[in-house]
């Protein structure tokens, strides 16, 4: 009988052993140091870094800047850089006919949107890179169902060129991809744009971990926008 | 032959399989999760929820449980009517997913109908076979 006792206490710890290391843990980008063992990621005070390539002109840092843009939005509004003066903005590239990643990208957009509704100092825009099907009046259907104000979250299209020429700029992958579901490969980053023109932060948007950092990242970056040394 | 003698044993095998049971988060459809995280979660999530009234959720869906006869030639073929799930009109089309045969459209359907609260039928491969006799392709056009 205490035999039997001894491999029923053995198979339990093992069947609840094995139950408790089930958690996935995916990894953070960016700044994080190890203190005592334990990984500690930087403190709200720290200042976000500026992202991209640094140049030095005339003896002078010069960092990445999103150049000038105008696209139009589902409003047929003019989306310019003015439209984001003195705001950081969400950044990321989509579809609406996109029978991949754009949903689930979309959905963590509207937990930004949600977070950051009554904000005046956060904005959001998505770039369509569907120039063939996404017409404005598409758009629009989209944003309606999204149910989203079109003064705070602006779906863009225009020209081809200089839209996947901002994708670059915003370091986010836009291609025509006719072997690709939908017609169109593309990342399903989102990026994060400060009053400067700067990118300061990346999350990936399928992995609502990530989210939940980069909206500590947008915390922080209302806080304090300038650049470390 | 003493029936004592067999008491540990039972009591043995009970506890495994209670343990095995309650201990690691029991998920009956496997398969049924599987294919829906791969083929259906993109738009209706995996949890169910869908997206705003882009994409219909699947959690609580009255559609989900009024529209039962017709989940597998919906998962195979698409739709494309505008719908009503939960007083909220939905019309993009749905693409449909052929490449998943009968046994996995009933696994699907399995996960979806005992996913996130949803308490439904528990169907089986025949039913769903007979439901696809009554389905053709051309009923519906998918996504553009």
């Amino acid at each position: 009988m205490s035999k039997y006792l001894f491999f029923i206490s053995l198979l339990t710890a093992g069947l609840l052993y094995s139950c408790s290391s089930k958690e996935e843990k995916f990894p953070l980008p960016g700044r994080h140091d190890i203190v005592d063992g334990k990984t500690v990621y930087s403190s709200r005070n720290a200042k976000l870094p500026v992202l991209g390539n640094r140049d030095t002109v005339d003896g002078k840092l010069v960092h990445h800047r999103i150049s000038d843009f105008e696209f139009i939005d589902q409003d047929s509004n003019k989306i310019t850089n003015q439209t984001f003066k003195d705001k950081i903005y969400v950044v990321d590239v989509f579809f609406t006919s996109c029978p991949t990643i754009c949903p689930k990208v979309k959905k963590q957009m509207l937990r930004i949107y949600d977070k950051y509704r009554a904000d005046d100092r956060v904005s959001l825009i998505s770039h369509s890179i569907d120039t063939r099907r996404d017409s404005v009046p598409r758009l629009k259907d989209y944003a309606n169902k999204l149910e989203i104000d079109s003064e705070k979250w602006h779906l863009v299209t225009g020209d081809k060129e200089k839209i996947y020429d901002m994708a670059d700029e915003y370091f986010l992958v836009a291609l025509e991809d006719p072997s690709a579901e939908g017609g169109y490969d593309h990342s399903g980053t989102v990026i994060l744009v400060d009053q400067n023109r700067m990118v300061r932060a990346y999350a990936n948007g399928l992995i609502p971990e990530q989210i939940d950092r980069f909206m500590e990242d947008m915390d922080r970056l209302l806080l304090d926008n300038s650049i470390p040394e | 032959m003493n029936a004592s003698q067999y008491l540990p044993g039972f009591c043995f095998c009970t506890l495994i399989m209670i343990l095995s049971f309650v201990s690691c988060d029991y998920q009956p459809y496997k398969q049924g999760r599987n294919l829906y995280n791969f083929y259906c979660a993109t738009c209706h999530m995996d949890d169910g929820s869908g997206l705003r009234g882009l994409y219909p959720p699947l959690a609580g869906a009255d559609y989900l449980a009024n529209h039962q006869e017709n989940l597998a030639c919906i998962i195979r073929y698409g739709l494309a009517d505008t719908i009503l799930v939960n007083q909220k009109m939905y019309n993009y089309a749905m693409p449909g997913v052929e490449e998943l045969n009968d046994v996995q459209i009933t696994n699907v359907i399995n996960y979806i109908n005992h996913a996130w609260g949803n308490d439904l039928q528990h169907v089986k491969v025949e039913d769903i076979k007979n439901a696809l006799t009554g389905c053709q392709k051309d009923q519906s056009s998918g996504a553009d």
